[in-house]
């Protein structure tokens, strides 16, 4: 038996598949008894889709701080 | 008939939406803005980066215009009279470095040219002619304009993030770094990640319910 808690650590974990299979099993024995997981895992998972399809990009921390350096000189 | 009715509700949108815009230009009068160029980077590099990369599709082209557009603020920050916030002021400098690199592009080739773009370089793989043709069964996969929108609106909803758990979502989600790689990096326990990826992506589905869905 897990808790909604843990269960949704494991959800959030399947989102970038890392979770164990043992975990998955007890995410799905879960379900089993909590709609609001399962409800939730739906939820999550089409958030991931949009995620995916929105193709986000993100400067990495290097490249910030050379741009915050840059931008101070030109103070 | 129908089309009549259509054409009718789509008025009635536009004028909602005009008075909301109207709206929010009086009360963003009452509060006069002013420039922090010393958080612009942290605050919008990402935001800017992203709309950035949706118009020239080339992150290294993108990258530039969104140091050159800080660099532009900064130069023209004297003019900068509060009426919008910081980030819109700052959105529009980069539309122009936008338009001033396609002109760049165009003049280096001398005439006028219809360029095509693909966004990303898997496009240019495979049998990419046959992917063109429109595919019927898939409406929303293949809406780039949508996709775009979509991808500010999350950007937007991560700005408002409290800045570890964006730092961390980013880094998980974005950047694709692996779990052991990032606690190492921030100190952190993995628990301790999971929980901030939990909530950040709690928030952040609630935003979007606000603002997509």
């Amino acid at each position: 038996m897990i808790s909604c808690e843990k269960a949704a650590i494991i959800c959030n974990k399947t989102q970038y598949k890392e979770a164990s299979f043992i975990e998955k099993l007890k995410l799905q024995f879960h379900f089993l008894m909590c709609k609001t997981c399962s409800a939730f895992t739906k939820k999550n998972t089409e958030f991931t889709t949009l995620c995916e399809k929105a193709n986000l990009q993100s400067l990495s921390e290097k490249e910030k701080l050379k741009m915050k350096e840059l931008v101070q000189t030109k103070r | 008939m129908t089309a009549l009715k259509f054409s009718e509700s789509k008025k009635n949108i536009k004028v909602i939406k005009l008075n909301t815009v109207t709206f929010d230009n009086d009360s963003k009068k009452m509060a006069s803005h002013q420039l922090n160029p010393d958080n612009w980077v942290d605050q919008y590099a990402d935001y800017l980066f992203n709309f950035a990369v949706s118009r020239v599709s080339n992150s290294e082209i993108a990258k530039d215009l969104v140091q050159e557009t800080f660099f532009a603020g900064l130069k023209s920050a004297k003019n900068y009279k509060g009426e919008a916030a910081e980030r819109t002021w700052l959105i529009a400098i980069l539309k122009r470095k936008v338009i001033d690199h396609y002109r760049k592009i165009n003049s280096n080739k001398g005439k006028a040219e219809v360029r095509m773009s693909y966004s990303s370089a898997s496009d240019a793989e495979g049998d990419w002619l046959e992917e063109q043709v429109a595919d019927p069964f898939s409406k929303l996969e293949n809406n780039p304009i949508e996709n775009e929108e979509l991808g500010i609106a999350i950007q937007d909803c991560i700005s408002k993030l409290p800045k570890k758990q964006a730092l961390v979502f980013k880094m998980k989600t974005i950047q694709r770094i692996s779990t052991e790689d990032i606690c190492n990096e921030l100190g952190i326990n993995p628990s301790n990640l999971w929980v901030m990826i939990h909530r950040s992506r709690t928030a952040l589905m609630g935003c979007l319910n606000k603002n997509w869905f």
